[in-house]
């Protein structure tokens, strides 16, 4: 079933560029790549399981489906769908902070654990939107979800940087899945605008952004180590 | 003006009058706001409860048409899932079949072997019938479903389940529809049962698929009672045919006429199936409702400084929802039904409500001063969040509103129910919460009164005597608002991991926690997906108990009359009597024979209970509708296996027919299968009634025997985990009376600490000032005298005396002796040499470590050349007013040892001394004193001042090696920590300098008037002795904060701000080139240090300053005695967060990077987070115990207690060692706590430094 389920958060961005450590005490470079580790890991894990639970919501659209072969629809899209999401995710869940941090403007926006379970709970939201709302048309659908995505990110990011890295990786996201398709890896079930799915970037850009936040907040006790040093400078 | 701010303003007073009228008028408000509740959510009671449980419709077969697809107005109660045509019509043919009469020949086999034999004849009869009338010839084949493949799961069904044709079951299916295969069938039971799956099961199973009846009541068993079988044969029909389907019911009752019948046949049922939730569903479903509750608790976690944070998380979760249920319960009262799947948007609901508002009242209005009224609070609070609140309101709303204009029907419903939600949620929060916020404010005001009354929490804790250490004091009460964290007990020590994760265990109870979740969402799901099941067990129950009813009051007890192998007393002695006659009888069957004792009970109920000879067909109201005695997942189950789905579809389910077979016995004998007469007869009536309460006991047994061994095992578990103390309040947190050990509640014991004090003894009075840079360390006592002691060894270095005090108590110094024998510090062995000139000032002087200063050998001295400059630190220091001296001899410096004999001893009286004149304003170099071992060079004097002994030192600060001192007289000294001689002085105020800042080459004083001094620390360097005094590479040296003792030292005030404060300046920190202080004004004020010009004045707090933190990263944190904690941004001066965490003064703060820690008056220490200015969580300590805080690294902790020191953790909160200080450690509180870089901390210890390495600390911190 490697079709339309191919959903949301397979952000895939060239630049997977940690976060370099800098910094002059050896105890500090440990502790910080080990908490690295950490975040990329929990971020990772936290992208596998979105990929695994969005994808069966876009599987129960189209098929009815009875309990033997549920299990199997869990893993229903192809093995490497998961860790793809995963590791995007990581990525850009490290990227997020990095940049706040390399651009010098530290998020200060909403930086709370309930504002970021908030912002999963739209994320999800929006996915189950996107399956389960019977739209009149894709433009409707793709409409609709633009004008969520840009709420969502209205709502809980607010930064330029933020919007930014977002639609670039949306947009990298969104292209290389039609190379995919193009290439004859999976392809949808329904393609409605040059053999894609037109809400795919909009999913995309959500997804991107609920990551960033995660990322960031994980983040958030190491950016203001790191702005602190930039101050003593 | 401009319309927003008036706007603002006119907001802010409305919500300023409302929040009072909340305030004041609590009771009534809410009993409003109740009402209003009910009342909007009394439209809900109209709606059907949301369940997955079918709908049911019942028409007229008469006049039945198919429906259209069309809603066609109002129909009545048509429900509107009443549309289209169904996905099957189910034509059920009842049978019933008995042999009769029943003869005692037959063998329990015959009950249903014969009967279910004849399913082939109808089934035949059934398929074969054919309705021919003018418009053509009609058959079953042609009306019925076909179905195709089976399910690929589902192999093991092939034999069972038709495929590629019609879909009609019955029990013929067991043997695939063929006589043949059923007659050779030897074991019949044996085949029905193959096919039931292992285990509970709530679903339907094949048995109730193929015999349409519940199992119960199919008779097919070899203890059945009224030897009836029922079973249905089911058609399933793709299209509706009312003449086939009449010539069918015509054609069958005529063959197989039930005379006693009178089942209604006008009416068909339609059957509406609800979305199945499986669990592709339920797990996102799972997943949004596990983010709702991450979200909820995130949330409410912020709820703080409240009386019952509980209490107000509840009020917050019931304002949302009744919010919500208000919302569907308006949209329901004006017309609109929810089509939506309520639990399915439950959550996103919720979130997009949201608790923010909530918790920003919660918030704004405990940071409102404590002192006010409660009223007063509230409105100001609400006043102060009115304008967000409001802001936040209008957006979500425009954003709600923008999403109903997309025009998707299920988004406008959501946004719908969103805006009605938010509406009533503002409404709520307003009415509802803000009341419930002033009643808990008013409580905690009143606790808080209560908890100030009594006293004895003041009195010192009864002493636990050494043979029950475990019997410990009552913990301290905690304050209301705080969570302590845990019980104590599990605070005490840092514990291995696995006995922590144990604890945890434990502690939270969590493995019941889930068991007894998992208990009730099971019944739960078997009480709400099964409620028909439920219902005909219960029904089954009570029908099964009438017949025992029944046959009880024949006579007797049946369990008495029924006693296996014996006939039982009440029985007629004649059927006791045929036990014996009953193998007699002529059977056909031998194996009846060998199995007399069995055979005869089964006569005799034949006998005496008089079962029907002739079994009843009785046809009765429950069998019109049998179907609804099954599983309400019956036919989607049947219509799954062909992977049709029944969900948000429905099946018309037609009036049964009926059909009453009966059989001769010869018939039965017939047909019977040679082993058939191997089953063995019902033994005894006794399990003729009850074989499925006798699988109910074994369950029942197993599961207690299961149970008592759980339960077994786990007191095992607990009494090897948890020794005897479990749930008792363990030791009163940390301070643990010397001579217990330190190990915990449960016997677990720590290897013992590592950590030992280090006693610097010394000082004659209580130490009274406390600096240090990491390398040395200086102190100052009440007698003005202060010591430089070496941090790394604690070794004092310099003595700097003040003359005018002199003590004379000897017997202290003695027992400062005993003090360093014990602690295992080497004996200044040079002491006792002849070398000193006077015993009696030996005496006074041994308790020094003496090691360097006294090293009597000149090979010695040649090796520790940069010793000697200590030696003569005293002499000039020394006054003119040295009366009594013994002078000194053989180059060796006694002058400190004079100073302490004079000190301890004499009054104050000129001496020889007085030839070195400290007071000489000639500021010439230091003379060099490594080169002149032994010899004492007359004392040049460096300082500019003359060494004011008659005022106190107030305020102390240590740099490189010049410590600044600040007098109560206004006279700031500096002196050089090495050599102990004053540098410079400066007299340029009168007023005592409280505070002393001491940054790069500047120092910062703050006088008692309120004003501000910056002095200048200017190094000359003496150039011209340089070249013939001091070492050639010398005068090269960078200038570095370590000052030689060459260089001219002069101090220069440089600015004097005169009314920096208009009260005396309490506090005063200097880091990153910033001066901050703060004052009993209220107002804490930032300088920068180069220009002495002031930035920022902070105000915020409503009390006197008291505590105050800046770092290098300019975070300031302030903390007042309103027990407000203030954090700035002193970059920009505006106020980051404002929290109340302490009642009473804030007594010191501390930030680590992640957090910030203040401890207050209170005894409570309380951790923020720093950027959010959430409370983390806070220590209730014990009473009286000090208020010393110090940081060792991001996670470590120390605090200050009575006579004793305590580390914590600071991730989670635990103690993890307490060291006391010395052996006389009651009554002295820790006052003052220094860090030091090397991960050592200096406390005051009445007159004794006591300096603690924490090496095991940081070996697990990195």
């Amino acid at each position: 079933m490697a079709d339309s389920t191919v959903v949301s958060d397979q952000q895939r961005s060239g630049s997977g560029q940690t976060a370099p450590s800098r910094g002059p005490y050896i105890a500090v470079i440990t502790n910080r790549s080990t908490t690295l580790v950490i975040r990329g890991f929990m971020l990772f894990s936290i992208g596998v399981f979105l990929a695994l639970v969005l994808n069966l919501l876009q599987v129960q659209r189209n098929v009815t489906l009875f309990p033997p072969d549920v299990i199997s629809s869990i893993f229903s899209s192809a093995w490497w769908v998961p860790p793809c999401c995963g590791t995007a995710s990581a990525i850009i869940g490290l990227l997020y902070p990095c940049i706040d941090c390399r651009l010098g403007e530290p998020h200060k926006f909403k930086r709370e654990w309930s504002s970021v379970m908030r912002c999963v709970a739209v994320f999800v939201g929006i996915n189950h939107a996107s399956a389960k709302v019977d739209f009149a048309n894709n433009v409707q659908l793709s409409l609709t979800l633009a004008a969520l995505s840009i709420g969502l990110w209205w709502t809980f990011d607010r930064s330029r940087s933020g919007f930014g890295l977002g639609v670039v990786i949306a947009l990298l996201a969104t292209l290389s899945t039609q190379l995919l398709v193009y290439n004859g890896v999976f392809q949808y079930t329904s393609p409605d605008f040059l053999y894609i799915r037109s809400w795919l970037p909009c999913i995309f850009f959500a997804g991107v952004i609920t990551m960033g936040n995660i990322g960031r907040q994980l983040a958030l006790y190491e950016c203001k180590l790191m702005s602190e040093k930039t101050h003593q400078d | 003006m401009t319309v927003r701010e008036r706007l603002r303003e006119k907001i802010s007073a409305a919500f300023y009058r409302h929040g009072l009228l909340c305030a004041s008028y609590p009771v009534p408000i809410i009993l409003f706001t109740s009402a209003s509740i009910l009342a909007c959510c009394y439209p809900l009671l109209r709606l059907p409860l949301p369940g997955t449980g079918p709908v049911e419709f019942t028409t007229r077969v008469r006049d039945y048409t198919v429906p259209s697809h069309e809603p066609q107005g109002d129909l009545g109660e048509r429900p509107d899932w009443y549309r289209g045509p169904p996905v099957a019509y189910i034509q059920q043919v009842l049978v019933k079949a008995a042999v009769s009469p029943w003869d005692s020949t037959l063998v329990p086999v015959d009950v249903f072997r014969s009967p279910l034999g004849r399913v082939f004849s109808l089934l035949e009869e059934i398929r074969n019938h054919v309705h021919n009338d003018g418009s053509g010839v009609r058959s079953l084949e042609a009306l019925c479903l076909q179905v195709t493949d089976l399910l690929p799961g589902l192999r093991r069904m092939q034999t069972v389940l038709p495929e590629h044709g019609c879909l009609l079951v019955s029990p013929g299916n067991y043997w695939q529809n063929q006589r043949e295969l059923f007659d050779s069938d030897p074991d019949l039971l044996k085949t029905v049962h193959q096919h039931e799956p292992k285990g509970l099961h709530t679903t339907a199973t094949l048995r109730d698929l193929l015999f349409g009846v519940p199992v119960k009541h199919t008779g097919v068993s070899l203890y059945s009672r009224k030897r009836v079988v029922t079973y249905t044969i089911t058609m399933v029909l793709g299209s509706y045919d009312a003449r086939f389907l009449s010539s069918l019911r015509a054609r069958l009752r005529q063959l197989h006429p039930s005379v006693n019948c009178s089942l209604r046949e006008d009416q068909m049922v339609h059957v509406h199936f609800k979305e199945e939730i499986g669990m592709a569903e339920l797990i996102p479903l799972v997943t949004t409702y596990i983010i709702l509750f991450a979200y909820i608790y995130f949330s409410t976690r912020k709820i703080d400084m409240v009386k019952s944070k509980w209490g107000l998380a509840l009020a917050a979760v019931v304002t949302v929802l009744s919010s919500l249920l208000m919302s569907v319960g308006l949209c329901t009262l004006f017309g609109l039904t929810p089509t939506l799947n309520g639990g399915e948007i439950f959550p996103y609901l919720v979130v997009v409500i949201g608790l923010e508002n909530v918790l920003v009242l919660t918030k704004s209005v405990v940071s409102t001063p404590v002192d006010l009224e409660v009223k007063l609070r509230i409105a100001q609070g609400l006043s102060n969040e009115s304008w967000s609140i409001m802001k936040n309101m209008a957006t979500e709303l425009c954003i709600i509103l923008i999403g109903y204009f997309t025009l998707v029907p299920a988004i406008q419903e959501f946004c719908l129910f969103a805006v009605v939600g938010l509406v009533s949620d503002f409404f709520l929060q307003m009415f509802f919460f803000t009341t419930v916020l002033s009643i808990d404010i008013r409580r905690m005001e009143l606790a808080d009164l209560n908890r100030r009354l009594p006293a004895e929490a003041g009195m010192p804790l009864p002493k636990p005597g050494p043979l029950r250490p475990r019997e410990a004091p009552p913990p301290p009460r905690p304050s209301p608002h705080t969570i302590t964290l845990q019980t104590p007990a599990f605070r005490n020590l840092r514990l291995p991991k696995r006995l922590r994760v144990v604890y945890f265990l434990a502690r939270t109870r969590l493995a019941q926690r889930f068991i007894m979740v998992g208990t009730v969402i099971w019944i739960g799901i078997l009480a709400y997906t099964d409620p028909a099941g439920l219902r005909t067990y219960l029904a089954a129950q009570v029908s099964e108990q009438s017949p025992l009813g029944e046959g009880g009051a024949g006579g007797l007890p049946p369990h008495l009359g029924v006693a296996p192998g014996f006939p039982g007393p009440g029985g007629d002695p004649a059927s006791t009597l045929s036990v014996l006659p009953a193998p007699a009888e002529p059977t056909p069957l031998p194996e009846n024979q060998s199995q007399g004792h069995h055979g005869a009970p089964r006569d005799v109920p034949l006998q005496t209970q008089a079962p029907p000879l002739v079994p009843q067909i009785s046809w009765g109201a429950e069998d019109e509708e049998g179907w609804r005695k099954l599983s309400f997942r019956h036919w989607p189950s049947l219509f799954s296996y062909y992977n049709i789905t029944l969900a948000k579809r429905y099946i018309s389910i037609l009036p049964v027919i009926p059909v009453t077979l009966h059989l001769s016995p010869r018939e039965a004998i017939e047909t019977r299968h040679p082993q058939d007469t191997r089953h063995p007869p019902p033994p005894s009536l006794k399990t003729n009634d009850l074989p499925a309460d006798l699988t109910l006991y074994k369950v029942a047994a197993l599961g207690l025997a299961a149970g008592v061994l759980l339960v077994l095992l786990l007191f095992c578990l607990y009494r090897v985990l948890c020794s005897r103390n479990y749930g008792q309040n363990g030791v009163a947190h940390g301070r643990r009376r010397r001579g217990d050990l330190p190990c915990d509640d449960y016997g677990y014991s720590p290897p013992i600490s590592e950590i030992s004090p280090l006693l610097l003894r010394g000082h004659s009075m209580d130490i009274e000032c406390l600096a240090s840079d990491g390398m040395l360390l200086a102190s100052c006592c009440l007698a003005g005298q202060i010591r430089v002691w070496d941090a790394q060894t604690g070794d004092c270095l310099t003595i700097i005396p003040k003359h005018g005090l002199r003590r004379s108590s000897s017997s202290g110094c003695w027992e400062q002796r005993d003090g360093w024998d014990a602690m295992g510090v080497a004996e200044p062995e040079n002491l006792g040499g002849g070398t000193e000139p006077g015993g009696g000032v030996f005496d006074e002087d041994e308790g020094y470590p003496l090691r360097r200063r006294t090293t009597p050998r000149p090979a010695l001295f040649e090796n520790q050349p940069d010793l000697t400059p200590l030696i003569d630190t005293n002499f000039d220091s020394q006054p003119p007013s040295h009366l009594l001296l013994t002078p000194p001899r053989d180059g060796f410096d006694f002058g400190g040892l004079v100073e302490r004999a004079y000190l301890e001893h004499e009054p104050p009286s000129p001496g020889l001394t007085a030839s070195y004149p400290s007071s000489s304003p000639l500021s010439g170099p230091p003379p060099q004193r490594r080169r002149s071992l032994g010899y004492i060079q007359p004392p040049v004097p460096q300082g500019q001042g003359t060494p004011d002994w008659e005022s106190a030192v107030w305020a102390m600060e240590l740099r490189g090696n010049l410590i600044a001192a600040g007098r109560s007289s206004g006279k700031l000294e500096l002196w050089d920590a090495v050599e102990g001689s004053l540098r410079c002085s400066n007299e340029d105020g009168v007023s005592g300098i409280t505070a002393l800042a001491f940054l790069n080459n500047r120092i910062v004083a703050a006088r008692l008037d309120g004003s501000l001094d910056f002095f200048t620390v200017d190094i000359n360097k003496p150039l011209g002795l340089l070249q013939y005094r001091g070492p050639p590479g010398r005068s090269n040296m960078p200038p570095s904060p370590c000052y030689s003792s060459e260089d001219v030292i002069s101090c220069q005030l440089t600015r004097s701000v005169q009314c920096a404060h208009q009260k005396p300046i309490t506090v005063l920190r200097a880091a990153a080139g910033r001066v901050v202080t703060g004052s009993q004004d209220h107002t804490v004020r930032v300088y920068r240090l180069e220009d002495s010009c002031c930035l920022f004045t902070l105000q915020g707090h409503s009390g006197g300053i008291t505590a105050i933190y800046i770092d290098q990263t300019m975070v300031l944190a302030s903390g007042g005695q309103d027990g407000a904690i203030c954090l700035w941004d002193v970059l920009t001066g505006s106020r980051v967060s404002h929290v109340y965490g302490h009642r009473g003064d804030v007594t010191s703060l501390v930030c680590t990077t992640s957090c910030v820690i203040s401890s207050g008056l209170d005894d409570l220490i309380c951790i923020w987070d720093r950027s959010t200015g959430i409370k983390l969580y806070s220590i209730q300590q014990e009473v009286g115990c000090g208020a010393s805080l110090g940081v060792i690294s991001e996670s470590l902790l120390v605090t200050g207690g009575q006579g004793c020191v305590s580390f914590w953790d600071l991730n989670f909160g635990d103690l993890l060692q307490t060291v006391y200080l010395g052996q006389s450690s009651d009554g002295q509180g820790v006052r003052q706590l220094v860090v030091l870089n090397n991960a050592a901390i200096v406390c005051d210890f009445g007159s004794e430094l006591s300096l603690v390495y924490v090496p095991s600390v940081l070996e697990k911190l990195d």
